[in-house]
């Protein structure tokens, strides 16, 4: 065989072992439908506390509408919940030695984490889906247009896309799954530490630094930005740069993440 | 034409100060079973990890099926089959599920990796859990699931490490059955066991493991002639003739006898059978002591194992 014609199958491979494992992820979900169910309901629960429940004593720096505000927010943790799954994931399959099958069998070996990667996608694009319809009933809109709007859900996919590889470097570091507890508890500090909910303006100053600064919260200005709902303005670097900013961080984050997983990954191996 | 479907020369690996492997030699020929026995932490796993190209050796050599490890593991790969200590199959998935998606990892087309996986259900008797989630499935399905798993594409060489460790009984007998269908059809397996009798009524040959290095190989029954062929067993009337009956068994057989003070038993390794037993019975009734029973036998893999890794150890001290 030569090299051109081996790197062929290679390639497809690669193509194909990723769709089957991306389809044993959709199997997962057809098998256990209540827990996909309550995963993309969690979200919607959020808005509903935090709209309703508390929106009625938040007030929105220049007088906007909360939950206008509310939502750009609750599409990112959105995301930010979606590091969870992708742990839970890697971490049981490297736990109970499917990994450990995996490697030994003739399959490209990046479908085990690029399959991961695929199914984790959809499953925040249905996520988000159904936020952005929750949105809807609750009187969130876009003010500027569809094109702006496709922009930001491509943000947050990015940023989607950036969590996953924290997720999988996570989960083969510490190959447990029980550990996915930490990680839930983490991602609500880590959440409320940013714009999501509250303008940083009114934490203590070193406090609302760390929130602008907050990779969550360069996501969530640049959504609130392209939805054209109301923001917080500020007049710090972090949020006169929102977009770019929002582009930046998860690109940094897998320039991160991605070869730390990879050695991770390899160091499985060693 | 090589007939060894498994060679390893000096294979080491090392973690921190800790010698896994110290130079592992083995070689199974094609269509044999060779069972690797060892305590925990010898170094089976290890090897079966390194064979199987999941580790990196940090030395030595090894073909499988005739693929050179480190330079083809890709081949390798396509040649073997690996049961792992754990039940690695998709607890959520069904059994056929699980069998069909490890067909077409395999790169079967789906419908002969749907055809397979009904195949392999049937034979493992698995036919009537087929469309059950496997979180469902007792631990001697799930075992028989795995190994139906590692034989989608029926490879030449199998790996088992410890392919019954936790299950009952049945479930044992039931492993034994599927892997000796398998070697009757012709496949090369290598099965680690902490279990004695495990390696005894299927392995060809025994490659016993201490310190990440093979200490004895060859049959069970070899093995067994190696450390000083057959034994003599004695069992008692009365607790108080022990201390007396195993110094005259002692002195009259030269060899340290083992006493087991629960049982009143008391054992001795005897080369030549009938003349040994004849001289410590006829000792023994000198000194007065109420023999229960007798017996001559062949010595049990335990006890070639445990003499074997304890001189290992006295060796290295």
């Amino acid at each position: 065989m030569s090299t051109t014609t081996l790197g062929a199958h290679r390639l497809r491979w690669a193509v194909t072992d990723t769709l089957v494992l991306t389809g044993r992820a959709l199997a997962h979900w057809t098998r256990q439908p209540g827990q996909l169910i309550a995963g993309l309901l969690f979200p919607v629960l959020l808005v509903l506390m935090f709209g309703y429940l508390f929106g009625g004593a938040m007030s929105v720096p220049g007088g906007g509408d909360y939950r206008e505000f509310l939502l750009p927010g609750m599409f990112v943790m959105t995301m930010a919940f979606g590091i969870e799954a992708s742990y839970a994931a890697v971490a049981s399959d490297t736990a109970r030695g499917v990994t450990d099958r995996f490697r030994s069998l003739p399959m490209a070996r990046s479908a085990v984490v690029g399959g991961r990667a695929v199914a984790d996608l959809l499953h925040s694009a249905a996520g988000l889906v159904v936020m952005l319809g929750c949105g809807w009933l609750v009187g969130w809109r876009w003010h500027n247009g569809l094109a702006p709007a496709l922009v930001a859900v491509g943000l947050l996919l990015l940023l989607r896309v950036a969590l996953i590889w924290a997720g999988i470097y996570l989960a083969l570091l510490l190959r447990r799954p029980e550990s996915i507890v930490a990680l839930q508890i983490l991602v609500w500090p880590v959440g409320f530490t940013s714009n999501a909910y509250v303008p940083p303006e009114t934490m203590p100053g070193w406090l609302g630094a760390v929130a602008e600064w907050n990779p969550l919260s360069a996501t969530v200005a640049a959504c609130r930005e392209l939805f054209g709902n109301p923001g917080w303005g500020g007049d710090s670097f972090a949020a006169q740069h929102a977009l770019a900013l929002a582009v930046a961080w998860p690109l940094l984050l897998v320039a991160v993440f991605l070869p730390l997983s990879v050695r991770r990954y390899r160091q499985l191996g060693r | 034409m090589h007939t060894a479907a498994i060679e390893a020369e000096g294979l080491r690996k090392r973690y921190g100060d800790t010698h896994a492997l110290a130079g592992l030699d083995l070689a199974v020929p094609a269509g044999t079973v060779c069972g690797l026995l060892g305590p925990n932490g010898a170094g089976k796993t290890t090897a079966v990890r390194i064979l199987t190209t999941l580790l990196r050796p940090d030395g030595g050599r090894a073909r499988v099926a005739g693929h050179d490890l480190l330079r083809h593991p890709d081949r390798v790969r396509a040649a073997i089959g690996l049961v792992g200590q754990h039940a690695a199959v998709d607890e959520v998935l069904t059994g056929r599920q699980n069998l069909t998606l490890f067909g077409r990892l395999h790169h079967l087309p789906r419908r002969a990796a749907q055809a397979r996986a009904d195949e392999l259900l049937d034979r493992f008797g698995l036919t009537d859990a087929a469309t059950r989630p496997v979180s469902g499935y007792s631990g001697g399905m799930r075992r028989r699931l795995d190994l139906a798993a590692s034989l989608v594409l029926a490879p030449p060489v199998l790996f088992l490490d410890e392919p019954t460790t936790g299950l009952d009984p049945r479930a044992r007998s039931e492993v034994w059955d599927a892997v000796r269908a398998l070697v009757a059809a012709g496949t090369t397996v290598l099965l680690t066991t902490q279990y004695l009798d495990e390696a005894d009524q299927l392995a060809d040959t025994v490659a016993v493991v201490d310190a990440g290095r093979v200490v004895a190989a060859g049959s069970p029954e070899r093995l067994k002639d190696d450390i000083g062929g057959d034994r003599l067993d004695l069992l008692l009337h009365h607790a108080a003739d022990l201390d007396r009956a195993a110094a005259v068994v002692a002195a009259t057989t030269a060899a340290t006898p083992s006493v087991d003070a629960t049982a009143l038993r008391i054992s001795v390794p005897v080369g030549d059978r009938v003349n040994a037993l004849a001289a410590v019975l006829h000792a023994l009734r000198h000194e007065a002591v109420d023999v229960a029973d007798v017996a001559l036998r062949r010595p049990t893999l335990d006890e070639v194992f445990l003499r074997l890794t304890d001189t290992t150890r006295t060796v290295t001290v």
